[in-house]
């Protein structure tokens, strides 16, 4: 298989797309940025090579008689199970780091330690095989909020104020997940396709029969050369990538493109991301016609509703179905970054109820955003909004009421739930554009 | 190897400050003024020295020494909000006044404020009154509003010269007004003009052998302060004229702090102040992409001479005030346009930036409108960007880099123009 | 039992939270079909003596407050400016202010000035005039200067359709707004004797509601307030009175306002909306008086020491604020700035120099129109008048 890669390193999350050269996108993959961007990187992109590799395994399933029939429910079942071997794998290195920070430091004093990790862990094995069984939904993509909530949940069961304190357990935890982030390991299909098969075929009552057929198909794909044609990388971490410079391109121009990519009548983009929202007015082709970038001030992007979250002690994706909730507006005009705790406690005081005070902070942060596409020439038909803000409910609720209110009923507004990948598509079509000049 | 130009300009430079710092013993008057709408030949007629605070300003941001000036003078009450040339000035002062060279600076005789387009002008001057206990000389220079010089405007100033400008210069030098000698001064000043609308305008050759922005600031240097009217400012004006003819000649681009620009790629204009504390750091952000600043704003705040405008002889104080009343930052908004529209087309220029700082509303209020202005005009594709004068907080390398790039590739997309076909795919990727 | 002056206040506060201008446009519309006009201004000071003298009404525009939702308003400013442009850009393109015939910038700061040139160019229909008032204060220069400023003036309102701008119209005119301005500085003077008549927050949403009745409405309006307040029998707490400063420009939220009242201040003088205060000496013009010249006069010697305005030679700045605190009795100065806004923020250093130097206690923060929190506000407040009462204790 012939491919290009784009990649978006972003300041919160890092993505990679590859497409076959038909255009199709066969493998996506997305991590956090950490402090590290090339480990970010080469994480979506081990990912997203993965997934591509998945799609020949499917074919290759496909292509054998006696699955004939079976294959699509045969390949996603030996998805699963390879994303629960990544995730034991990931468990395994967690547990190996929390031991050894467990012998260092004001840890090693203890001697409980290792029994009590011995337990935690086990567990969260257990828990493993709820989350990747057939029918679960999962609930994020990192490895870091599935293993942490779940490591939180056991350390609290466990942990005792008076002999064994919860801080010291999460600390442990704290210290691992770095290291485990910054070292992941070898998660590639390549290096645990044959557990995962065993791991699937384990569960199963046709297992003599599907055996021989599924290795052989396994073999097939892994045999097959996926060649890297092109890369293109963009996002604010861009500069970080060992590419040419003809192989970097802005995250304007591979937004304005992705859009276009994902939605054809796309004239005017929105991205709010974690550090800046992106305002970007594209031709009938993709190509940017003009942008607005936020200014100094962060306010209004979505680093803002992180401070909320922390402050309100919730996870980012928790605030915007919170917000639903709310029945009344709570004005709030300041989207200062700074002062967003102070803003809140404030309201709090004042006896509002949580829900309608964010109610009221989605409504401020889109306003923000709002101004910067009003600066960047105001809405054309059709507006699309990109980036992760866009997947809050809220958000969402506010954004549609607001083009609503200012550029009439007639604008078409189009998101898709995977347009965190926008920017890493629009780079993927780059790298196209570039491997067939060469 | 340096030109000759730099040469010259530089041993003005510390030939001024010498004399500076000899200024309070020798009894010699000192005269604080600003650089839009400064008054230099009549200053010198009276053999006063003048210092431009604001050149301070930019000298200590260029310096480094900036930041901590600012945080002196917020930790002795002024606001992280207002101007950063003001705290650094003041900043500056309580640290000893020292200025460029080292050495320090003298005290003023007279503050003379012209305040030309600047409102933070006149409390600049009322906050170094305080400290320094010295008369300000008001000079009120109506503003543009109708993008005309009226008679009255003009009578109104030249009045104020009369009565209240020079008998103070008078009373601090302890000299006569004479007015052969401002004709003699303002004569050298026509001169110099000449050569450096020449210089300007040279960037109107393709590809241009000057940078009208970063180079333009020291092109601009001699004229827009303390030397206006010196035989050794005709003196820099010609021989940088004739370095400029020569790389005209020999096919040249623009000397950047990399060397010479080649091939140039951009052509832009600027608007704005530049930002000091990062001069060659941004600089070279424009270099590396081989663009190159044709025309620029900024190099009009010290006096507007490529649109005909020159100091007279023979109509001394008329042109003083005909002057002070056309610098760029006392235009309206709709004459700011016209003229960055005038720019864009005569340079043929292929991009308009902005480059906005937080401290200067009397630039920056209304830039958004000139950006979508200017691009509803002429068709050229604008950008925006926001740093500060010398407060080195506001100079965020990583961001503006980014902001930079994304619009020069904007322009070599649009440029490159439409690709054949787009496989419109999305995004879906299951195994 | 009703409080007739609380009655009053309530029709000021609707007038002034009417963003859309009704009662301006209600005023325009006469009972025989015709329209009369009104033009607009923004802060600081504009004589709004010759509009009146045009037959316009004069009609002060500063901002939306809290009360408006700025979205095209932040599509043309910067962050780092202050917030008054942006919300009379956002009510100018929202149709807010169509009610008005024209604008009057006065030269108050380089924000304000590009307005102008900005409102030229969003709105090329309405008349739109710079009023450069002088900051050379010789009366040969800069009052000759500002006279003639004025007649150009007057002459463009004639040629938007207004009323010749005669010497007899303008002074008359002069003597109306000099009523107006003996009442108004009657009941500044009932809140100086009697703060706890007058709260602040009343005060300042009737100052308000005069940037947009016509002159003769509100004085009459200003005359049954201080009748009816100043029977009012409310009890004079053991409160600190205090002088707030430096608000000159774009007005705090009537918030916050009320959150220094209740954090146990009096405040005793103020210079919210102090155009409306900007000449502190009736003109008494006579017949033999050239009216504009009688303005700019006004205007060079009976100015506020306002921080758009040149201070001159002489006294350092910040003593005639001292001497309003003496005049007062006032115990401590509250500086109010808006984020951003040079002059105010600028001036400060001078002015708590001067205060210093006399040993009156002060506090400062800044605020934007819009601003939505005010505990920070009231905590400070709160001590800075707790720590009034005890040092008047302690000494």
């Amino acid at each position: 298989m012939r491919t290009v890669i784009g990649i978006d390193l972003g300041s919160t999350t890092t993505k990679a797309v590859i497409r076959d050269e038909d255009g199709r996108t066969v493998g996506r993959g997305i991590t956090n940025s950490r402090s590290n961007y090339d480990v970010a990187c080469a994480v979506a992109r081990t990912e997203a090579m993965n997934q591509a590799r998945m799609r020949l395994l499917a074919d290759a399933i496909g292509e054998d008689d006696e699955l004939a029939g079976r294959a699509e429910p045969l390949a996603r079942s030996l998805d699963r199970a390879f994303r629960h071997e990544q995730h034991n794998a990931q468990l395994d290195e967690l547990r190996k780091q929390c031991e050894v920070a467990a012998d260092s430091g004001r840890a090693a004093e203890r001697t409980d330690l290792g029994s009590v990790l011995d337990t935690i862990f086990d567990q969260l094995k257990v828990d493993a095989e709820r989350m990747f069984a057939p029918l679960a939904e999962s609930r994020s993509d990192f490895f870091r909020d599935m293993a942490g909530s779940g490591y939180q949940a056991k350390a609290e069961q466990i942990a005792d104020p008076e002999t064994l304190p919860f801080d010291l357990l999460l600390g442990l935890y704290d210290q691992a997940i770095l290291k485990v982030e910054n070292a992941p390991g070898d998660l590639s299909l390549e290096a645990l396709g044959a557990a995962s098969l065993k791991r699937m075929l384990s569960k199963r009552g046709d297992s003599d029969r599907v055996r021989e057929p599924l290795s052989a198909a396994l073999r097939r794909a892994m045999a097959q050369d996926i060649e890297v044609m092109c890369e293109v990388g963009t996002g604010y971490g861009r500069v970080r990538l060992p590419f040419p410079k003809e192989q970097i391109r802005s995250e304007i121009l591979c937004h304005g493109l992705g859009a276009h990519m994902m939605f054809p009548g796309t004239r005017t983009v929105l991205d709010i991301g974690g550090q800046d929202t992106k305002a970007i007015q594209v031709d009938d082709q993709g190509i940017v016609t003009s942008f607005q970038m936020n200014d100094r001030c962060a306010a209004g992007c979505g680093r803002y509703l992180g401070y909320i979250a922390d402050e309100m002690n919730l996870g980012l994706h928790e605030l915007g179905p919170l917000a639903m909730e709310g029945t009344k507006e709570v004005r709030i005009n300041s989207t200062c970054t700074v002062f967003a705790g102070a803003e809140l406690r404030d309201r709090l005081s004042l006896g509002e109820k949580r829900e309608d005070i964010l109610l009221g902070l989605h409504r401020a942060i889109v306003l923000r955003a709002m101004s910067l596409v009003a600066r960047s020439g105001g809405i054309d038909n059709q507006f699309t909004w990109t980036g992760g803000v866009a997947r809050n409910p809220a958000a969402v609720q506010a954004l549609k009421m607001l083009v609503r209110e200012n550029y009439g009923d007639e604008i078409e507004i189009n998101i898709d739930p995977s347009s965190i990948y926008t920017g890493a598509l629009g780079a993927a079509e780059f790298a196209t554009r570039l491997a067939g000049e060469a | 190897m340096k030109d000759r130009s730099m040469e010259l300009q530089k041993e003005l430079i510390s030939g001024h400050y010498d004399r500076l710092s000899r200024a309070n013993d020798e009894g010699k008057p000192v005269v604080y003024t600003f650089v839009p709408g400064n008054l230099t030949e009549l200053m010198l007629s009276f053999d006063a020295l003048p210092v431009l605070p604001e050149i301070n300003a930019l000298q200590s941001g260029m310096r480094k020494k900036s930041g901590g000036f600012i945080t002196a003078a917020e930790k002795a009450g002024h606001s992280e909000d207002v101007c950063s040339y003001v705290k650094c000035d003041l900043g500056m002062m309580e640290q000893g006044n020292i200025g460029p060279t080292g050495k320090a600076l003298p005290k003023p005789d007279l503050l003379l404020l012209s305040y030309t387009g600047c409102f933070t002008f006149m409390k600049w001057f009322e906050l170094l009154r305080e400290k320094y206990d010295c008369p300000v000389a008001m000079l009120h220079v109506p503003y543009q509003s109708r993008g005309e010089i009226t008679d009255d405007m003009r009578e109104y100033v030249v009045k104020q010269l009369r009565e209240e400008v020079i008998p103070k210069l008078e009373q601090v030098s302890g000299k006569k007004y004479d007015e052969d000698r401002l004709k003699e001064l303002l004569g050298r000043s026509a001169q110099a003009e000449d050569d450096l609308v020449w210089v300007l305008e040279s960037a109107k050759h393709k590809p241009s052998p000057i940078d009208g922005y970063f180079g333009g600031v020291y092109y601009i240097g001699p004229l827009f302060t303390a030397f206006r009217g010196t035989p050794e400012a005709v003196e820099y004006y010609r021989t940088l004229r004739s370095e400029v003819e020569q790389r005209i000649a020999d096919g040249l681009g623009p000397i950047t702090p990399e060397g010479e620009l080649k091939d140039e790629r951009y052509r832009i204009v600027v608007e704005g102040t530049p930002n000091w504390t990062h001069f060659r750091e941004f600089w070279k952000m424009f270099a590396d992409e081989r663009a190159v600043a044709v025309a620029s704003t900024y190099t009009k705040v010290g006096g507007l001479y490529d649109t005909g405008f020159r100091h007279d002889p023979t109509r001394p104080l008329e042109s003083l005030a005909e002057y002070c009343l056309g610098c760029y930052t006392n235009l309206s908004l709709p004459a700011r346009i016209s003229l960055i529209e005038k720019y864009v087309n005569e340079y043929e220029a292929g991009g308009f930036l902005i480059n906005s700082v937080k401290s200067c509303n009397s630039f920056s209020a209304g830039q958004l409108l000139i950006l979508r202005e200017i691009e509803k005009r002429t068709g050229v594709p604008g950008a925006f960007i926001e740093s500060d004068l010398v407060d080195p907080r506001y100079f965020s390398p990583a961001n503006i880099k980014n902001r930079l790039e994304s619009y020069f590739q904007m322009i070599e997309q649009r440029r490159s123009g439409r690709p054949k076909s787009i496989a419109n795919a999305g995004l879906e990727a299951s195994p | 039992m009703s409080d007739p002056a609380s009655a009053l206040i309530d029709r000021c506060e609707a007038i002034v939270n009417d963003l859309d201008h009704t009662s301006v446009a209600d005023w325009k519309r006469q009972s025989d079909g015709t329209e009369r006009k009104a033009v607009g201004f923004l802060p600081v000071y504009v004589p709004r003596e010759v509009i009146h003298a045009a037959g316009f009404l004069p009609v002060g525009v500063v901002g939306g407050g809290d009360a408006l939702e700025i979205i095209r308003g932040d599509a043309y400013f910067q962050s780092y400016i202050c917030h008054l442009p942006r919300s009379i850009i956002e009510m100018g393109l929202g149709g807010k202010l169509d009610a008005l015939d024209g604008m009057i910038f006065p030269s108050t700061c380089d924000v304000i000035r590009n307005l102008s040139g900005m409102w030229q160019l969003l709105f090329p229909d309405k008349w739109a005039w710079y009023l450069d008032v002088p900051q050379n204060l010789s009366p040969r220069l800069g009052g000759r200067f500002y006279a003639h400023d004025l007649q150009l003036m007057a002459k463009e309102l004639e040629g938007l359709g207004g009323l010749e701008v005669t010497p007899e119209r303008l002074r008359g005119s002069i003597e109306v707004y000099d009523v107006h301005r003996g009442i108004t500085e009657d009941v500044f003077a009932l809140r100086r004797e009697a703060p706890e008549k007058v709260p602040t927050w009343e005060l300042y949403m009737l100052i308000r509601a005069g940037l947009i009745l016509p002159v003769e409405d509100h004085s009459e309006l200003m005359v049954e307030y201080l009748e009816s307040a100043s029977k009012r029998t409310a009890k004079r707490r053991d409160n600190p009175r205090v002088i707030v400063a430096g608000a000159f420009c774009e007005q705090p939220p009537m918030g916050l306002i009320r959150t220094l009242e209740r954090a146990g201040c009096y405040i005793v003088e103020d210079d919210f909306s102090l155009g409306q205060r900007w000449l502190r000496e009736p003109l008494r013009i006579t017949d033999e008086d050239e009216p504009f010249g009688a303005l700019a006069k006004a205007f060079l010697e009976h100015s506020a020491q306002g921080a758009t305005r040149f201070h001159p030679d002489g006294e350092p700045k910040g003593e005639e604020l001292v001497r309003q605190v003496r005049e007062c009795e006032a115990e401590g100065v509250i500086l109010a700035s808006p984020s951003f806004c040079d002059p105010s923020l600028l001036d400060r250093p001078m002015i708590t120099a001067a205060l210093d130097r006399e040993g009156i206690p002060w506090t400062g923060f800044k605020y934007a129109e819009n601003t939505g929190q005010f505990q920070g506000i009231r905590e400070q407040a709160g001590t800075f008048s707790d720590s009034i009462r005890l040092w008047s204790e302690a000494s």
